[in-house]
């Protein structure tokens, strides 16, 4: 290799870099808001994961591209090209660095994953061991004084209606009400068929599974409301199964249990129940389906105007 | 079914006088291969157009956030049923097709192992493709369970009857699994043992290396998904609970059953696309294939790391911690051998001798949007950011990019790169660059959106989204119907090509492999005399014979 093709791959290279670096930056914007401890370190590996990304896809497509561009052969120009049939050396670089980039990129993942610890230990006996030691460690820096860690929220599935339970307070709700800066933690259930517990400004899931009871965790840290989506195909109203998640200041949701514990129980507004009981559904076919649950009588209920039924417009 | 000799074949097919320009052998329970080839291809292209008009109306549907088009249980049964179509009777059968048509010819055989089996398996697509038909017109609807029929959604039934979408919908996928295992036998026992004299494991090409490697897999995977899917037809239909939680089964066994076939299924798809930009690269660069062996291997490492992979699918299922980070260094191992891939057709395409026809167009096109479906790979490995985009679009966008963009155009690529060879006619250049830009279009812009909507946190399978996610999906669904119009052009020309077209040479892309040596189309026993073999595959720029025997493979009156 000349010194001019060195230099020239080099400054390739450079820039490939800085528009890779750039990207890397960009791609926290791709994202909902930043609302739990965990989103902040998914989103980390993310842009690092855009930076090696968008260098290797520019790397491979501005190659082709070149040759596409500057390497056709001429209208009349039926020989062939050089008969390279391979070069050691450099198929040896480019085996053992994807290697190490794979390697590289899965211990990063590992200790993120380590960090978030989102999950509880699982029933099987061989997951006691590993799962232990990430339960034994300190959530993250951000929760206050261990002691007066809260007591779990239990979340329940069934189609299609999500129903929270704050059990400590005899508190019932169809909107998970959550405070900031603490390590909350969720009992999973489901009644009838797979759910996913899904919030995209977290950046958490996890599927539900009848028959289970799942231990699940995270530390919301940005007051708001958010939305709280089934991940897991749950049948024919799956679309529908939606709740709000409201993170508001330890004071405020001391407040809001309070305040709930007080209100008599009423029936839940549940979009499932109401799309499945209009009077007039024009796109219907007839097929039968599985009935949505009635809504469960809950202190709180989500507010209509905020997970609004299809096909109220199109009634006549 | 026993082995045939190569005289007992050619009785079979004495009784079709004239064969090549004898149209109704396509009708006919026909043993030769290149005959089942191209009914393969064309039934399977028959089922994409439906499969394609169901995702057109899923596309309709996504273009405002309300479920305001179809009811949302027809809406449930269009995603099914694409993904099922898609797969079962579009994918596999039209590679199947290719290989069926290809591997005989490349390796020098008169036909496929066991020719009367191959037409079997062939003719059970017709039969569970109608199966599956006919479950939109039982009460109920056809099953509404997504493709991977997860239990207990699957198992419930509310119409109380036996014969129901699911149960229509598991038949037929048990009949497509034996059939896959038919083929299977056959593809393998044939690449074993019949090659040419002289066509030693290393001077195959390396398409049938990929045939090879892909159909392994079939062999090993299939059985656990056709055993799955027996045991959920009992659970339906005979009161079993190996799967519902309610009388004490575990459904995420099922995933595991259903994986442990179905993320190999990958590799079945995408394996002899890798051989078909082996093969149409090195003919278009005019240079040898970079890194033949290591290639050809690479494609037997991918079966090998293909089998330890599955759970990555059920990383946000009931998967424990230490099970994620297992799956996630398989999964992330598996990328090298198709690095090495990607790496050696860029090597080989580099510095070469370019030619932009049609072929070559959807290769490239093929390769660019595997790369990008690759890098989104490697970030859906990565168990932290997978937590949050798993079952969202971001997923659906990436496997799209595998299954349309690389493995549809790889397909393109490869039905004009062999037209004239089945057909004996040249297709239009114009006509299929047309295609290509459209396709290539379409492609980009149905399936790029579903990345950003999945980042933002949409679940895919929705009947309905929050207003917030309606700007990609509109961008979607104009890609989407872009795409369903791209298929008009190739058909045009497909269909006039087929039928007026320009005669076609021996071998017009001065192309090296045994299939060019013989006159376009083919005669029923492809080769008069068996070729022997004295070269590796891809002599581009060494001019050395390829056979030592080049004149003696047809009768003299049949060569063009």
């Amino acid at each position: 290799m000349s010194i001019r093709t060195v230099i020239t791959l080099g400054l390739v290279a450079i820039a490939l870099a800085l528009i890779s670096l750039w990207m890397g930056q960009q791609a926290y914007t791709w994202f909902p808001p930043q609302a739990s401890a965990e989103s902040v370190l998914v989103d980390q590996l993310f842009s690092f994961l855009v930076t090696l990304g968008t260098f290797i896809f520019l790397g491979v497509v501005g190659t082709l591209a070149y040759a596409v561009l500057f390497q056709q052969a001429g209208k009349y120009d039926t020989s062939d090209g050089p008969p390279i049939e391979g070069n050691v050396p450099l198929e040896v670089v480019w085996t053992a660095i994807p290697f190490a980039l794979v390697i590289w990129i899965a211990f990063y993942s590992y200790q993120i994953y380590d960090q978030m610890s989102i999950l509880g230990p699982m029933e099987h006996v061989h997951g006691k061991m590993a799962m232990a030691s990430a339960i034994a460690a300190p959530p993250s820096k951000s929760s206050p004084a261990a002691a007066d860690a809260l007591p779990p929220i239990e979340v329940h599935a069934r189609q299609w209606v999500w129903e929270f339970r704050y059990p400590d307070r005899n508190v019932t709700s169809t909107e998970l009400h959550l405070p900031s800066n603490q390590r909350v933690k969720l009992i999973l259930q489901s009644e009838d068929v797979l759910h996913g517990f899904f919030v995209p400004a977290f950046r958490i899931k996890q599927d539900i599974i009848p028959g289970r009871v799942i231990d699940f965790g995270f530390t919301p840290i940005r007051e708001g409301r958010y939305r709280l989506r089934d991940s897991q195909y749950s049948g024919t109203y799956f679309a529908a199964m939606q709740a709000d998640v409201v993170v508001e200041s330890p004071a405020a949701y001391q407040q809001w249990l309070t305040a709930a514990a007080a209100q008599p129980p009423t029936e839940a507004y549940n979009r499932a129940f109401e799309e499945y009981h209009l009077a007039q559904n024009p796109i219907s076919t007839g097929w039968k389906i599985v009935e949505p649950a009635s809504p469960p009588r809950v202190n709180v209920s989500t507010n209509p105007s905020q997970n609004p039924p299809s096909g109220k417009e199109s009634k006549p | 079914m026993t082995n045939l000799s190569v005289e007992a074949i050619a009785q079979i097919e004495q009784p079709l006088p004239g064969a090549p320009d004898n149209w109704k052998r396509f009708f006919s329970f026909s043993a030769d291969h290149k005959v089942i080839g191209i009914q393969y291809l064309v039934t399977a292209f028959f089922f994409f157009l439906i499969g394609g008009l169901l995702a057109m109306v899923m596309r309709g549907e996504l273009i405002t956030p309300e479920s305001d088009l179809v009811d949302r249980a027809v809406y449930n049964a269009m995603f099914t049923m694409h993904g099922t179509i898609m797969l079962f009777l579009w994918t596999f059968p039209a590679l199947l097709g290719l290989s069926n048509y290809l591997v005989p010819l490349m390796i020098g055989a008169k036909d496929m192992a066991f020719p009367k089996l191959n037409a079997v398996a062939f003719w059970m697509v017709p039969v569970f493709g109608f199966i599956l038909m006919a479950s939109f017109f039982v009460p109920g609807g056809p099953s509404q369970s997504g493709w991977w029929a997860y239990p207990p959604v699957s198992l419930q039934n509310p119409t109380g009857n036996l014969i129901t979408g699911q149960t229509l919908w598991l038949v037929a996928v048990a009949i497509s699994g034996v059939a896959s295992i038919m083929g299977a036998v056959n593809f393998v026992t044939t690449i074993a043992r019949m090659r040419a004299p002289g066509m030693h494991w290393f001077r195959m090409p390396v398409f049938v290396w990929t045939v090879l490697a892909a159909q392994i897999i079939q062999l090993i995977g299939l059985p656990a998904l056709t055993a799955g899917a027996v045991m959920l037809l009992l659970d339906i239909t005979a009161g079993t609970s190996f799967f519902d939680p309610a009388k004490g089964g575990d459904p995420v066994l099922f995933q595991h059953f259903f994986w442990f076939y179905s993320h190999p299924a990958v590799y079945v798809i995408i394996l002899p696309i890798f051989g078909v930009f082996s093969e149409i690269f090195p003919v278009y660069a005019r240079k040898p294939l970079f890194g033949y062996k290591v290639v050809a291997i690479s494609s037997l490492v991918i079966t090998g790391l293909s089998t330890v992979v599955w759970v990555h699918h059920m990383f946000a299922s009931g998967t424990p911690g230490w099970m994620r980070m297992l799956f996630m260094a398989t999964t992330m191992l598996i990328s090298v051998p198709t690095g090495i891939k990607v790496f050696a057709w860029v090597a080989t395409i580099w510095g070469g001798k370019l030619r932009l026809n049609t072929p070559m167009l959807f290769a490239l096109g093929g390769l660019t949007m595997f790369v990008f479906a690759g890098v989104t790979g490697i970030m859906l490995a990565a168990v932290p950011f997978d937590i949050h985009v798993n079952n969202t679009y971001f997923v659906v966008g990436h496997f799209h990019y595998v299954i349309y963009g690389a493995t549809v155009m790889g397909m393109y690529a490869a039905i004009y790169h062999w037209f004239p060879k089945m057909t004996g006619r040249m297709y239009s250049e114009g006509l299929g660059k047309l295609h290509f830009a459209l396709t290539f279009i379409g492609t980009n812009l149905n399936f790029f959106p579903m990345h950003p909507l999945g980042l933002m946190g949409m679940p895919r399978r929705v009947a309905s989204y929050d207003p917030e996610f309606a700007f990609w999906n509109v961008i979607a669904s104009l890609g989407g119907f872009l795409l369903g119009m791209s298929t008009l052009p190739f058909l045009l020309n497909i269909i006039g090509s087929w039928v007026q077209g320009e005669q076609a040479p021996k071998n017009p892309w001065r192309a090296i492999g045994l299939e060019w040596l013989i006159s376009s189309p083919p005669s029923a026993e492809n080769f008069e005399e068996l070729p022997i073999v004295i070269a590796e595959p891809y002599g581009y720029g060494k001019s050395e014979p390829l056979v030592s025997n080049p004149d003696a493979l047809e009768v003299a009156h049949e060569s063009r």
